[in-house]
C-alpha cells in the first residue's frame, strides 16, 4: 500500500510528539542534575553534583546495597528457575500439574499480600533489618515467574537434541547445563534482564523490611532523600539520575529483551 | 497467558523432585506461608505489639464501610481510567490512524516510547513532582500562554491531585500501548484492508471489523500490564503525595502500608491486602478471558 507524502509526515509528527513527551521528564531531571544550585557559581555543566550526591547524599552506599541485592536475587532466582523449569518442562512426575498451577497463582500475588505478615514473622526470629529479609521474598517471587518462563522454554526445546545427548551418554544434569542452557541463552537473558529490572526498581519490600540506613536500596534512599529536600534541587536530581542509570543503560543495550519480556511475561 | 499445562511431557523421573526442591522451598517459605499468614492476620485485631484478639470478619467490614478505606478503592478505579483506559484508547486510535506503511526509524521510536516503563517509579515520581511544582514547567507554560488562572500547586489541590497522579500513569502506559499496537498492526494482512475497501467499507467500519479484532491479543497484554500497575500503585503516591492532600490520593497499597505501620491496625491492613489480591486475580482472569475469546 502506497501512502502519500503528507500522510507519512503526519505519522512521523505523531511519533515525534509522543517521543518528546516520553523523554521530557527524563531530560528535565538530567538538566536539573547538571544545573547550578549555589548562587554565584559559574560554568554551565555541574558534574560535581554527582560527586556530591554520591558522598553527601550517600547514594554511593545506596547503590552498593542495590547491587548486592540485585546480584543475590538475580543469581539465586535464575538458578532455582532453571532447575525447576527443566523438571516441569521435560520430566513427568506425580503432582507436577498441581505444583505448577500453585506457582503460577503465586506470580499474581502482589507483594502487599506478603510483606506485612512476613515482616512480623521475621521480627519474631530477629531477621528483620537484614539482607535476608530484603532478598528472600524477592527471590521467591522472581523464582515463581522464572519457573513459568523457563518451563515454557524447556517445553519448546527440541526433543531430538535431548535424545542425541542421551545417546552420547549424557545424563540429565549434563544435558541441562551443557546443551539446553547454552542453547537457551536468549530465554535466560530475557529472564535475567526482567528480574534485574524488577529487583532494582522494587520499593515496598525494602521499605518495610529494612529500617537501617546501611540497608537502604537506591530507590528507597532516593525517596527518603527527597523527603528532606525541596524538589527541583540539583542534588536530588543528580541522585535520581544515579538511581535510574543502571537500568536505563542496560535497557539501551538489551531493549529487545526488555520489551519482549514484558510483553510475553505480562502475568506479573 | 499460556495456562494450558496439558500432559506432563518427557519421561517419568523421580529426580524431578530434586530439581524443583529449591524453588518450592523458597516459594513455600516466602510466598505461600506469608500469604496464609496474611489471611490469618486479617481475622484478628492487632496493633503489631501487644496481644491480638479474634475479630472475625470485622476487618473486612471496615474495608468496605470506612470511608477512607473505601475511598482508596475508588481512587484505584479512577487511576485505572488514567493508567489503562486512556493509554489503550489513545494507542488504538493512533495506531489505526497511522497508516500501516512501513516507517523507517521505527526501532528508534520503539526504544524511546517504551522508556518510561523501565525507569524506577521513584525517579518518575521525582521528575513529575518537579513538573507539578508551583513554579514548575507546567505552570510556567500555562502562564506563558496566558492561562494564569489555571496555574496551581497541582499536587496540593484537592480536586487536581488525583488526576495529576493519574496523568503520570498515562505517561508510563501510552508508549507501551503504542509500541504494542503498532507491532500488532504490522502483522495484519493488507489484503484484508484492500478487500474491505473494495466492499466500500469506511474508515470506521474498517477499524471495527478488522483492526479491533486483530489486536485483541495485544489489547489483553496492554490491559493486563496497565490495570495491574494501576491497582498496585504505591511508590508514586508514597513519593509524590503521601496520600494527600487530606486523603485525596490514597490508594489500596498505600492504605495497607499506612494501616500496618503508621496506624497500628495490622488486621485491617492485611484484610485490605487480601481484598486487593482478589481484585488483582479477578482483573487478570477477566482481561485474559476476553483476550482469548478474541483469538479464536
Amino acid at each position: 500500500m502506497t501512502i502519500s507524502r503528507g500522510e507519512r509526515l503526519a505519522n512521523y509528527a505523531v511519533l515525534v510528539l509522543f517521543a518528546v513527551i516520553a523523554v521530557f521528564p527524563v531530560l528535565l531531571i538530567l538538566q536539573t542534575a547538571l544545573s547550578n544550585d549555589q548562587i554565584g557559581g559559574g560554568g554551565s555543566f555541574h558534574f560535581e553534583n554527582f560527586a556530591d550526591a554520591w558522598d553527601q547524599g550517600h547514594f554511593g552506599s545506596y547503590l552498593r546495597t542495590s547491587i548486592v541485592v540485585a546480584i543475590l536475587v538475580v543469581g539465586l532466582s535464575t538458578l532455582f528457575s532453571v532447575l525447576a523449569g527443566y523438571a516441569f518442562g521435560t520430566m513427568r512426575f506425580r503432582g507436577s500439574e498441581v505444583l505448577f498451577y500453585v506457582i503460577l497463582l503465586g506470580i499474581m500475588v502482589p507483594a502487599e499480600a506478603l510483606v506485612i505478615a512476613l515482616y512480623f514473622d521475621l521480627r519474631e526470629v530477629g531477621l528483620t533489618n537484614t539482607l535476608v529479609a530484603i532478598v528472600a521474598p524477592q527471590v521467591a517471587q522472581s523464582t515463581a515467574f522464572g519457573t513459568f518462563w523457563m518451563r515454557a522454554y524447556f517445553r519448546g526445546s527440541s526433543r531430538e537434541v535431548v535424545e542425541a545427548a542421551r545417546l552420547d551418554g549424557a545424563g540429565h544434569w549434563a544435558t541441562l547445563w551443557r546443551i539446553l542452557v547454552p542453547m537457551g541463552r536468549p530465554a535466560v537473558t530475557t529472564m535475567i534482564v526482567l528480574v534485574f529490572m524488577w529487583t532494582w526498581n522494587e520499593f515496598l519490600i525494602p521499605l518495610i523490611m529494612a529500617t537501617d540506613e546501611s540497608l537502604r536500596t537506591a530507590p528507597l534512599g532516593l525517596a527518603f532523600f527527597q523527603g528532606q529536600y525541596t524538589s527541583g534541587t540539583a542534588l536530588l536530581a543528580a541522585g535520581a539520575t544515579l538511581v535510574a542509570l543502571p537500568v536505563v543503560v542496560l535497557y539501551l543495550f538489551l531493549q529487545r529483551h526488555f520489551i519482549r519480556g514484558m510483553v510475553e511475561g505480562a502475568v506479573k | 497467558m499460556a495456562l494450558a499445562a496439558g500432559r506432563g511431557p518427557g519421561e517419568p523421573r523421580r529426580v524431578a523432585y530434586l530439581y524443583i526442591l529449591p524453588a518450592l522451598l523458597v516459594f513455600g517459605l516466602f510466598v505461600l506461608v506469608p500469604l496464609v499468614r496474611t489471611a490469618q492476620f486479617s481475622l484478628y485485631e492487632w496493633n503489631g505489639l501487644g496481644a491480638s484478639t479474634w475479630a472475625g470478619l470485622s476487618n473486612y467490614q471496615d474495608v468496605f464501610t470506612e470511608p477512607q478505606l473505601r475511598g482508596a478503592f475508588v481512587h484505584a478505579l479512577v487511576l485505572i481510567v488514567f493508567y489503562a483506559v486512556v493509554p489503550v484508547t489513545l494507542g488504538l486510535l493512533l495506531a489505526a490512524a497511522m497508516s500501516r506503511a512501513l516507517l523507517r526509524g521505527m526501532g528508534f521510536f520503539r526504544v524511546v516510547l517504551f522508556l518510561p516503563q523501565v525507569i524506577p517509579m521513584v525517579v518518575v515520581a521525582i521528575a513529575w513532582r518537579q513538573i507539578y511544582e508551583p513554579n514548575g514547567p507546567l505552570n510556567d507554560v500555562l502562564r506563558f500562554v496566558g492561562l494564569d488562572s489555571l496555574a496551581r500547586p497541582w499536587l496540593g489541590d484537592y480536586t487536581w491531585a488525583l488526576p495529576s497522579v493519574g496523568i503520570v500513569g498515562t505517561w508510563v502506559g501510552t508508549g507501551l500501548c503504542l509500541v504494542l499496537f503498532l507491532a500488532g498492526m504490522s502483522r495484519i494482512p493488507r489484503e484484508l484492508y484492500e478487500a474491505a475497501r473494495l466492499d466500500g467499507a469506511g474508515a470506521f467500519r474498517e477499524f471495527r471489523a478488522i483492526t479491533l479484532p486483530s489486536l485483541r491479543g495485544e489489547m489483553a497484554v496492554a490491559l493486563t500490564l496497565t490495570v495491574i500497575a494501576a491497582l498496585k500503585t504505591f511508590d508514586l503516591v508514597y513519593v509524590m503525595t503521601s496520600g494527600g492532600p487530606g486523603t485525596e490520593t490514597t490508594v489500596p497499597s498505600y492504605q495497607v502500608y499506612n494501616n500496618a505501620f503508621l496506624l497500628g491496625r495490622v488486621g485491617v491492613a492485611t484484610a485490605l491486602a487480601v481484598v486487593l489480591t482478589l481484585l488483582l486475580f479477578v482483573a487478570t482472569v477477566l482481561i485474559n478471558r476476553v483476550g482469548e475469546r478474541g483469538q479464536r
